[in-house]
């Protein structure tokens, strides 16, 4: 006896879902419903059944229907409103989130920043608790500074690990473009997954300790060609401007307090020095892209092309990129085949950004240009005997205008990952990754002799060049079974790495502008810098009653680093996983759709940042410019290197308890994490008694720091209806990092200074010291008068000796933020979309080394270069008659609240009367406004020292996307 | 596969091929003296000692600068500079955190580890099995001699500066060990004992910048000048014989010009200078040494090009009144060797380089006015006299004056050698001198040159609060200073980090 089930599937508002799927579970039929939402499943034999019907982004159905003749039934889909059974990419393999162990946050496609985002850290910028991208600048294609947790190291490196599509990829820059990331198109990719506790990140071993971040690029998919073409075109502009004096302000005050021979020196223009060096720019960015499946081949392929113009003057990156993913299966599924490769070139031309800060200091009484044609025609200091004075700033323009810096870079990287679950036991499954990543970069910087920047070298021409090479090959067996008799599960990973990174740093002489004149000579044509490591992991999850996840991780890497004794680091973690929500006391509750507790505690290691070589004892033999004269012959001087036999593996230990939560069918989602992190081995660039080795610093393992924090995130969707729709996200984080240990031997009195700063020469405004936040400021501590201005040189006397030296200065604030918070909202509205994410850092710190450099009598009034000088307008405040560097006055309080985006999108939906054709119209505006108290022109700086900052623009995009 | 994690650096080599030949020896003992003219081995923009600017790391502008910006001949302007640092030498305020102190005091033993490592390679075990013999084994045994004199030298210099520094020699390990701390006075014997252990391995003469017998004799003579502030225990028979003993060498002989001892073709027949640091402004540049001691002292009003320093001139270092005056009416007096420029003698603000005279004494102008290649224009070649035989003349005269064994008459006659090459005739000759005259002298023949330092402490004037200059103890009018300034301290961080060092007393 057979009968049929048919029926209608609709959404939460009863209107028809075309394609959903529906199928009878353990039969293997299935089928999908029509436009209006019906299906059909035909002899079907009687009796009972469960149908699963399921649509992306909404709840799977499961119902019970008995069969007996004709069966009609109709089905209503509820939406997710948080996607526990989505897969997320783990370390080496995926995980349904509902099951994740670690903290892991992802940001998917559809929660990145919006507008002109032309490197793909920050589409994440602002998105997750934990993580601080700063971007370094405006220059076109910029990089970011990338902290996951504050970073656990002091002066090896403190970013984290990126892998894409399983790819370790490197962050060793490469000539020719500012960012190695940069060279990656954002619109390829799908996701990002921040990996945070050890947990997550142990498997990575020794390359862990500052957090994981792996980035998948969008595949092929299934069905016929689907088209998308967008468009993002946009002017951005400068923010802000430095405070500078007007050229009347700076005549009146030259005339009422300079010399005669000061005074001479002043001219009659009006000239904004930043008004000429900095322009609105042009910026258009390109894509198109096409997926789809051709003879069982799902393919996708991606061209874009980005025109980048920067704010300042002649600054500009183009950039052309091709990407294609095959992902064909084989072999019933068995056998996944993912196939990628990605190119770029990247032409750029880079602006001397000394003119950031030249054209603050460059006396606005002079025009731009000179009278005559002597140094390109731009006006220059000279000497009453007409030569160019030889300690003047130089023309801001001419800086700009007459050096020529321009690089090509090229960039593949692709891999080969083959996925086989074996036939005759599915449940084991084999994964090879082989990958590569290969750049090359190169570049000429030209600057003709009549530049007064080269003039006593009559101009420069010189070339650089490297290549970059690193290859990856990864294999892992994963075993995965349910053990339904005893209610458990068994997820088991184990591995293998192979990882050779190699640089190849070409050495070219260096001419003069003639390109015949030989400046100097290079003693090696190139030098090869090289490392490696080999790895074996494993991970265990174990699963008991759906409920209680036990799950470990061990990694030993071995790095051509180290010598032979401290070669191999063992990094393990553990992690105990209770989802609560199953349990039998909360199940049913609707209110809460999830709540999971997690703990782990985990090791993980860092060597990024160590010399390749620095366990040898080699010797270095000199170049070319150090040579030692005996008699009449110059000698080549061979010296013994400084080197540590000892040195290995830095070590973080990472406690974290978290809590994943989900009200309202995960409507308000979230999690809070705390954590606690040691680094122990900390490698320090430490003084070692002098005298015991050939330097009186040596990169060696002491030290210890600690940080503390707490991340916590909610994502709330208040209202979700047909027509109009509500996201919410916020994420917050505390961190409190302090240095507990910095020499070999204890002591507290120690500190390294850090923080060069620009005005005079060695000196350094903040300290690594024992119990105080790294990078703290140490300063003098300024005394003000009555009035609260303060008094040029007088500092407090805090030792009391009656002088004030530098056992005067004392710690003040640090430039790390105590808070970060991040604020994501987007309205919906019929086919209109509102949203904008707000930032704000509390608790941060800057130095301001623009005002500390340039806002005192003797740079408006300086005599011994023979010029008169522009000041900041700080200089009305303080009229402090000599750069008084050192006073905690120029620390200031840079907390800020900052509008990253702010953006409207009209989504026509289909424009097309014949056939289909998606059309978004999008505007945005960037860097919409700050809210600080500090006032140079931006607050938010990841070193803490603001001088020749690039600005970061204010941006109007308009963009349109189209798909068929 | 494990093989795979052996690499090895492309262009830097191991100890063994370092030394594998006899030109490899060449480029050994090349370190061995380069390492006081050059900041690294890699430009001017690294440093051997590591953490601070590499210029605050160069040997002789640490020693100079720790030997004159806390007396009457010097004063920095930059006194923001170095984290105060500069300040701390104008004002004699120098705390054990001074950046310019460890700088001096880690490049001092940096060029002995360097020394020590040279040292341990030459055994003759060693460069007999390295298949090396005859004449390039010898000379590899001239090497080595020379290797413990530069050793010996900084050794004096710490002692001299610092007391009681950490001593190391080829017998102890490289690693991270502690060196033990020694004292003023066994380091006294130590310099004493290894001059005199030298003497009879050095060569007679050697090339242009290498050590010969009578170097070894001038810092015996030096040494010996000076033992009543090192030990107590006066020595001036020793230094009066050691002085003597290169005098009478007659291998040396004044410069006709004096100008010309510190101009940049100074490497050039110049038969006066025993040891020279040597430098050149394509080959083996430096933001230190002469580059920095003919920079420092030129601003951009003074024309740098007139100083073979077309790009350069920034304005730092100038006289205190002190030193002009000592010449009397410095402006119109017949002594040649009085190079001042500028017409404010006194000082009322440190950082102001236009008070106090300019010292236009060392340029990197040849003895003909041209201007030698150099980088940027910046870069200097000019030679850095250690010793020459005018201080030889003046340590025989002082030391027979302060009652070492020697001839008074010839004294006499050594002090108007030098006066007249300064006057050009006998018009400025003396008929008698006292101890303290020597001193004035030395101020005029040898100022700026890095002794004066030493010779205000041997003559009881360094601290002493009856003789005064402008900002002394950092008081515009000058003022006595503690007894304990006449050591520096030992750099804060190497007595954190040698766990074997005491700190000088009254730091």
């Amino acid at each position: 006896q057979t009968g049929s089930i048919s029926g209608q599937v609709v959404d939460e508002k009863g209107q028809p879902l075309p394609g959903a799927s529906v199928s009878i579970k353990n039969i293997n039929r299935g089928t999908s419903t029509d436009e209006k939402g019906v299906f059909r499943l035909n002899a079907v034999a009687n009796g009972s059944y469960v149908l699963t019907v399921s649509f992306i982004g909404y709840q799977v159905l499961e119902t019970q229907v008995t069969v007996n003749g004709e069966k009609r039934v109709a089905l209503k889909l509820v939406p997710n409103a948080q996607n526990l059974t989505e897969v997320v990419v783990i370390g080496y393999g995926t995980q349904r989130r509902k099951e994740v162990t670690g903290s892991i946050s992802t940001v998917s496609s559809k929660d990145f920043q919006k507008g002109n985002i032309t490197t793909p850290e920050q589409l994440i910028v602002g998105k997750v608790a934990g993580v601080q991208v700063t971007t370094n600048g405006g220059q076109p294609g910029s990089g970011s500074t990338i902290r996951i947790r504050g970073g656990a190291s002091l002066n090896a490196s403190n970013d984290p690990l990126i892998v894409i599509d399983g790819v370790p990829v490197s962050n060793a820059t490469i000539p020719g473009v500012s960012n190695p990331l940069a060279m990656i198109n954002p619109n390829d990719i799908e996701t990002f997954t921040v990996l945070k506790d050890a947990n997550a990140t142990a498997i990575y071993g020794s390359r862990a300790s500052n957090g994981v971040i792996l980035i998948t690029t969008k595949k092929g998919k299934s069905g016929a060609p689907s088209i998308n073409f967008s468009s993002q075109n946009s002017i951005a502009t400068v923010a802000k401007k430095v405070d500078v004096l007007t050229a009347d302000e700076v005549r009146t005050y030259v005339n009422a307090n300079g010399s005669d021979a000061l005074k001479a020196l002043l001219g009659t223009a009006n000239t904004d020095w930043q008004d000429e060096v900095f322009r609105n720019a042009a910026t258009t960015d390109n894509n198109l892209s096409i997926s789809g499946t051709s003879k069982n081949m799902p393919y996708r392929v991606s061209f874009g092309y980005l025109n980048q113009n920067g704010t300042l003057i002649t600054d500009k990156l183009e950039r052309g990129t091709a990407g294609l993913s095959l992902n064909p299966r084989f072999l019933d599924n068995h056998l996944k085949v993912d196939f990628n490769v990605k190119n770029s070139l990247a032409i750029s031309q880079f602006a001397n950004q000394d003119a950031i800060s030249g054209a603050v200091q460059f006396n606005p009484t002079w025009a731009v240009n000179s009278a005559n044609s002597t140094y390109g025609g731009y006006f220059e200091w000279l000497r009453p005997d007409g030569t160019l004075n030889p300690n003047a700033p130089r023309n801001p323009v001419g800086a700009v205008r007459l050096k020529d810096d321009s690089g090509n870079t090229m960039r593949s990287f692709g891999n080969l990952q083959l996925d086989y679950s074996f036939h005759f036991l599915p449940e084991l499954h084999a994964n090879v990754n082989v990958g590569y990543d290969v750049s090359r970069g190169k570049g000429i910087v030209y600057i003709p002799a009549e530049a007064a920047i080269s003039f006593s070298t009559r101009g420069n021409y010189n070339r650089y060049k490297s290549t970059i090479s690193n290859n990856v090959v990864e294999a892992y067996l994963n075993y995965n079974k349910d053990i339904s008799s005893i209610n458990s599960n068994i997820n088991a990973t184990a591995g293998y790495g192979y990882y050779a990174n190699r640089t190849k740093n070409y050495n070219f002489a260096s001419y003069e502008a003639d390109g015949k004149t030989v400046k100097s000579t290079p003693k090696f044509p190139f030098d090869i810098p090289e490392n490696r490591l080999l790895s074996y992991y494993g991970r265990l999850i174990y699963t008991l009653n759906n409920r209680y996840i036990f799950s470990g991780t061990v990694r030993t890497d071995g790095s051509s680093r180290f010598s032979e004794d401290n070669r191999w680091g063992v990094f393990p973690s553990a992690a105990f996983t209770w989802r609560i929500n199953e349990e039998g006391f909360l199940k049913g509750t609707n209110a809460l759709s999830d709540l999971k507790l997690r703990l782990s505690y985990g090791v993980t290691g860092q060597q990024e940042g160590i010399a390749n070589y620095s366990y040898l004892s080699n010797y270095s033999v000199s170049n070319n410019e150090a040579m030692y004269q005996i008699g009449d012959t110059y000698y080549y001087m061979n010296a013994p290197v400084a080197y540590d036999e000892d040195i290995k593996w830095e070590t973080t230990e990472t406690y974290n308890a978290g809590i994943d939560y989900g009200f309202l069918n995960g409507r308000i989602n979230g999690s809070i994490d705390v954590y606690r992190k040691k680094t122990k081995d900390l490698l320090s660039v430490i003084p070692i008694p002098i005298g015991s080795n050939f330097s009186n610093q040596l990169l060696t393992n002491v030290g210890n720091m600690e940080a503390d924090g707490v991340e916590l995130a909610i994502n709330a969707k208040p209202i979700l209806k047909k027509d109009f729709s509500w996201d919410l996200g916020f994420n917050f984080t505390y961190n409190k990092t302090k240095v507990t240990n910095l020499t070999a031997s204890y002591n507290p009195d120690y500190m390294v200074s850090v923080g060069d700063i620009t005005g005079s020469t060695g000196n350094k405004i903040q300290a690594h010291a024992l119990n105080r936040s790294p990078f703290s400021y140490y300063v003098w501590k300024q005394v003000y008068d009555e009035s609260g201005k303060p008094l040029s040189g007088v500092y407090a006397d805090l030792d009391g000796d009656g002088t004030i030296t530098e056992a005067d200065k004392y710690f003040y604030k640090s430039p790390l933020p105590k808070y970060s918070l991040g604020f994501s909202t987007s309205v919906s509205l019929r086919k209109w979309t509102l949203s904008t994410v707000l930032r704000s850092n509390i608790g941060n710190y800057i130095y301001d080394n623009v005002s500390s450099n340039l806002s005192s009598r003797t740079v408006i009034l300086d005599a011994t270069s023979g010029v008169v000088n522009n000041v900041v307008r700080d200089f009305l405040n303080t009229g402090f008659s000599a750069n008084q560097y050192y006073s905690d006055y120029y620390v200031k309080n840079a907390s800020f609240l900052k509008m990253d985006n702010l953006g409207l999108a009209y989504d026509a939906g289909n424009i097309a009367r014949n056939g289909k054709m998606n059309l978004t119209i999008s505007a945005n505006v960037q860097n919409v406004f700050v809210i600080s108290d500090y006032e140079g022109v931006d607050p938010e700086n990841n070193k803490g020292i603001d001088y020749k900052f690039y600005p970061r623009p204010r941006t109007y995009v308009l963009g349109l996307n189209v798909g068929f | 596969c494990k093989k795979d994690l052996d690499l090895t650096p492309t262009n830097d080599i191991t100890g063994d091929k370092a030394y594998a030949d006899f030109n490899g020896y060449r480029s050994g003992v090349a370190k061995v003296y380069g390492s006081y003219a050059t900041p690294s081995n890699t430009g001017t923009n690294t440093s051997d000692v590591a953490g601070q600017d590499p210029g605050f790391a160069d040997f002789l502008r640490g020693y100079w600068n720790l030997q004159e910006l806390p007396t009457d001949e010097a004063a920095c302007a930059w006194i923001g500079d170095a984290g105060g640092g500069i300040q701390g030498l104008d004002y004699n305020s120098y705390v054990p955190s001074n950046v310019l102190i460890l700088g001096m005091y880690a490049r001092s033993l940096y060029q002995i580890s360097v020394v020590n490592e040279f040292l341990r390679e030459s055994t003759d075990a060693k460069v007999a099995s390295r298949g090396i013999s005859g004449n390039d084994a010898q000379e590899i045994k001239y090497f080595a001699a020379e290797a413990r004199f530069i050793r010996a030298f900084q050794y004096w210099l710490l002692m001299d500066l610092f007391g009681n520094p950490p001593f190391i020699t080829e017998e102890n390990k490289v690693g991270k060990e502690s060196p033990q701390q020694i004292t003023r006075a066994k380091l006294f014997e130590y310099v004493e004992s290894e001059l005199l252990a030298i003497e009879p391995l050095l060569k007679e003469t050697n090339e242009y910048g290498r050590v010969t017998k009578a170097a070894d004799w001038a810092l015996l003579a030096r040494l010996y000048l000076n033992a009543g502030v090192y030990t107590g225990t006066i020595k001036y028979n020793e230094a009066a014989q050691y002085a003597a003993k290169v005098i009478s060498s007659g291998r040396y002989s004044l410069h006709p010009v004096y100008a010309n001892l510190f101009k940049g073709d100074n490497d050039k027949n110049n038969p006066e200078v025993i040891l020279s640091i040597n430098y050149d402004g394509v080959k083996t540049q430096n933001y230190g040494g002469t580059t920095y001691l003919i920079n420092a002292a030129v601003n951009g009003d003074m024309g740098p090009a007139g100083f073979g320093i077309p790009n350069g001139g920034w304005g730092g270092n100038r006289s205190r009144p002190n030193l002009p005056n000592l010449f009397g009416d410095y402006k119109n007096t017949k002594d040649k060797r009085a190079m001042f420029w500028g017409d404010t003698p006194n000082i009322t603000d440190i950082s102001v380089f236009k008070q106090g005279l300019a010292v236009v004494k060392f340029t990197n102008l040849t003895s003909t006015g041209a201007t030698p290649a150099s980088v940027g224009g910046t870069y200097c070649s000019t030679d850095f006299p250690l010793f020459r035989l005018a201080e030889m003349y003046l340590v025989y005269a002082e030391a027979v004056a302060r009652g070492g064994s020697g001839s008074t008459a010839t004294a006499l006659g050594y002090l108007n050698l030098l006066r007249q090459r300064a006057y050009g005739d006998a018009s400025g000759n003396l008929s008698s001198f006292t101890v303290d005259d020597i001193l004035n002298e030395r101020g005029r023949e040898l100022y700026w040159e890095g002794f004066r330092r030493t010779d205000l402490i041997r003559y009881g004037k360094y601290t002493s609060d009856s003789y005064l200059w402008p900002f002394k103890g950092g008081v515009a009018s000058g003022r006595g200073l503690e007894a304990h300034k006449a050591l520096y301290p030992l750099p804060i961080s190497d007595v954190i980090a040698n766990t074997n060092l005491t700190q000088n007393p009254g730091y």
